[in-house]
């Protein structure tokens, strides 16, 4: 046997002397050949990565000397791969990723326009306004509600206060108040009371009107026709008279509603409700999707879509329990006028200069030192 | 606790508190030891209860102690992959998960529900095929009965992803996608949502 060549297996293990089939135990200079083997092996570089495994492992040992988790053994291959993924950071790539928008940005995005401000020459008018900003203080009621431990985060607080602003902005609007939020399917609604100025929102009705007349006259037309091709007996039943609609600015149309499903998207102004959609509404109970347009499949069936229910259930809501501490209000000054009307004249109410707060233990103990400010919905769904 | 400084002990649920509790409907008083008088009783439960001796009354601290156990074996639910199952059978945490990839967070079926599986055995031999044992071995909460009883919505501008329950209203489950955390809790007046079908 010539001297082994160092890719042969005999290599470095047989010395002069002594043969590969010896039991004795090699000696010292063989055994120290054997491990310069054993970690030339270790060092060879691998041919599709580059990294060699005395370098993995000794990287593996290191991570796992410095971090000492706890039942190493266990994860011992992740720990494999996270350092292998961890040499991935390599910048030898020429190409780039493309940045890519993240979700979060694009919503970011949205965000942003309420946080500029609406142009330039708001600035002068914004001096003259201050006075009476109907613009509410939304941080500081919500202030008040995280003490007693309802609420929404400070982020969305404070987006909404923003939204408000922006609405105020562009709508002609007296009183503005956060009403709420509703959660839904897969949307929420965030809510806003408001109260125009006067005189400002009676086009809309008229144009309702007038269309609600077109449509009567052409099923008039129809009902005619019928008669004349053939007479099935009519049946003597009179549906029950439709309750008139109340008045916008009174009773339970008393507020204008605007909803959005977040800060950030334009706000949609809710139609006036009607008494039988709110009596339907006392009848059915369904989740919001989210989308105002969706239609309510009930039954009884609902006479809307979901911008109805929602202005409905709006509406019962603020009638049941809207509260104030007794006292707090007081009726405007009567004049004449309005005691012959009768009980007409009970729609206004204003903040009672001489309201003295009673103690908290006393408007804790009893209930009746709440009262409702707002007017409850009768049965017959008239206020 | 009542007031977040006195804290009992309550004990754990069995299977006849729970069986007791569902029969009781309305808002809990706020007293543990209120107790409940049946109402509604059928006349065969009636003659088992009235042979043991035992009155039919219940105490509220037991109705809250099953209706805990009723929610948490319901609506329970862990991300996929925040649990493994060794192979000698026990399930522990894995501490290796990193959390969902956002477009995963966004599909129920990448959430289980962390109780004994029901469903699993019932899968097709095609799907079983797909599952990995040591992660999938959970009932997943797309085939939850009804369909649409848990809501996906994703918050603070897609960072964080909250699944709510509509059978249990008030049951609210949190997840950061790509982190480790995720949680769920309940405020809630204690009541199965029995309506929910027709409220869809």
């Amino acid at each position: 046997h010539g001297p082994y060549q160092p890719h042969e297996p005999g290599y470095g293990l047989y010395q002069p002397g002594y043969s590969p089939y010896d039991d004795q135990i090699p000696d010292p200079k063989s055994r120290m050949l054997a491990i310069q083997n054993a970690k030339a092996f270790l060092l060879k570089s691998s041919t599709t990565s580059g990294l060699n495994l005395y370098d993995h492992l000794a990287s593996m040992l290191t991570k796992i000397l410095d971090e000492q988790p706890t039942n190493a053994v266990d994860i011992i291959e992740n720990i494999s791969k996270d350092v292998k993924w961890a040499q991935f950071q390599k910048k030898m790539d020429t190409l780039r990723d493309e940045h890519e928008i993240l979700p979060t940005f694009e919503a970011a995005e949205k965000r942003k326009a309420l946080f500029l401000k609406a142009n330039g020459e708001g600035d002068e008018e914004l001096e003259e306004e201050i006075g009476e900003s109907p613009l509410p203080n939304v941080m500081e009621t919500a202030f008040y509600f995280e003490q007693a431990g309802i609420g929404l985060s400070k982020d969305e607080s404070y987006h909404i206060f923003l939204a408000l602003k922006k609405l105020i902005s562009v709508q002609p609007i007296q009183t503005c108040r956060f009403w709420g939020k509703i959660l839904g399917l897969e949307m929420n609604y965030i809510i806003a009371e408001v109260q125009y100025h006067e005189g400002e929102e009676e086009e809309e009705t008229e144009e309702v009107i007038e269309e609600g007349g077109k449509g009567m006259g052409e099923v008039e037309d129809e009902d005619e026709k019928k008669e004349k091709e053939d007479e099935p007996p009519k049946s003597t039943y009179k549906p029950p008279p439709v309750i008139p609609k109340e008045e916008n600015g009174t009773g339970a149309n008393k507020y204008v509603y605007f909803v959005c499903n977040e800060p950030g998207k334009p706000w949609v102004k809710l139609p006036p409700v009607t008494p039988a959609q709110i009596v339907c509404a006392r009848k059915i109970k369904k989740f919001f999707t989210g989308r105002l347009d969706a239609p309510i499949v009930s039954f009884p069936p609902f006479p809307g879509n979901e911008a109805n229910y929602l202005r409905a259930q709006i509406a019962r809501i603020s009638a049941a329990t809207h509260i104030s501490p007794i006292g707090f209000y007081q009726f405007a000054e009567e004049e004449g006028d309005e005691e012959e009307e009768g009980g007409g004249g009970r729609d206004t109410y204003e903040e009672n200069p001489d309201f003295q707060p009673p103690s908290v233990a006393e408007m804790a103990d009893s209930l009746s030192t709440w009262v409702h400010h707002g007017q409850s919905i009768l049965e017959q769904v008239c206020c | 606790s009542l007031n977040c400084v006195e804290w009992s002990l309550l004990p754990p649920a069995t299977e006849e508190m729970v069986a007791q509790a569902e029969q009781l409907k309305g808002r809990f008083q706020g007293d543990p030891s209120f107790e409940y008088e049946y109402t509604e009783i059928n006349a065969g439960d009636a003659e088992r209860l009235f042979e043991d001796g035992k009155e039919p009354m219940i105490k509220e601290e037991s109705r809250l102690v099953a209706t805990i156990e009723q929610i948490d074996r319901a609506v329970g639910i862990i991300p996929r992959g925040a649990f493994v199952k060794t192979p000698l059978g026990s399930v522990c945490e894995n501490r290796n998960f990193e959390g969902l990839s956002l477009t995963e967070a966004k599909k129920l079926s990448s959430y289980f529900h962390f109780t004994e599986p029901v469903n699993l055995k019932n899968k097709t031999l095609l799907e079983k095929a797909d599952l990995d044992p040591s992660t999938d071995f959970l009932d997943s909460l797309e085939h939850d009965i009804p369909q649409g009883s848990w809501t996906v919505q994703l918050e603070k501008g897609g960072t964080v992803v909250v699944l709510r329950s509509l059978l249990w209203l008030g049951l609210t489950f949190y997840h950061v996608p790509m982190t480790k955390q995720y949680g769920y809790v309940y405020f809630g007046t204690g009541e199965k949502n029995l309506d929910l079908p027709f409220m869809l």
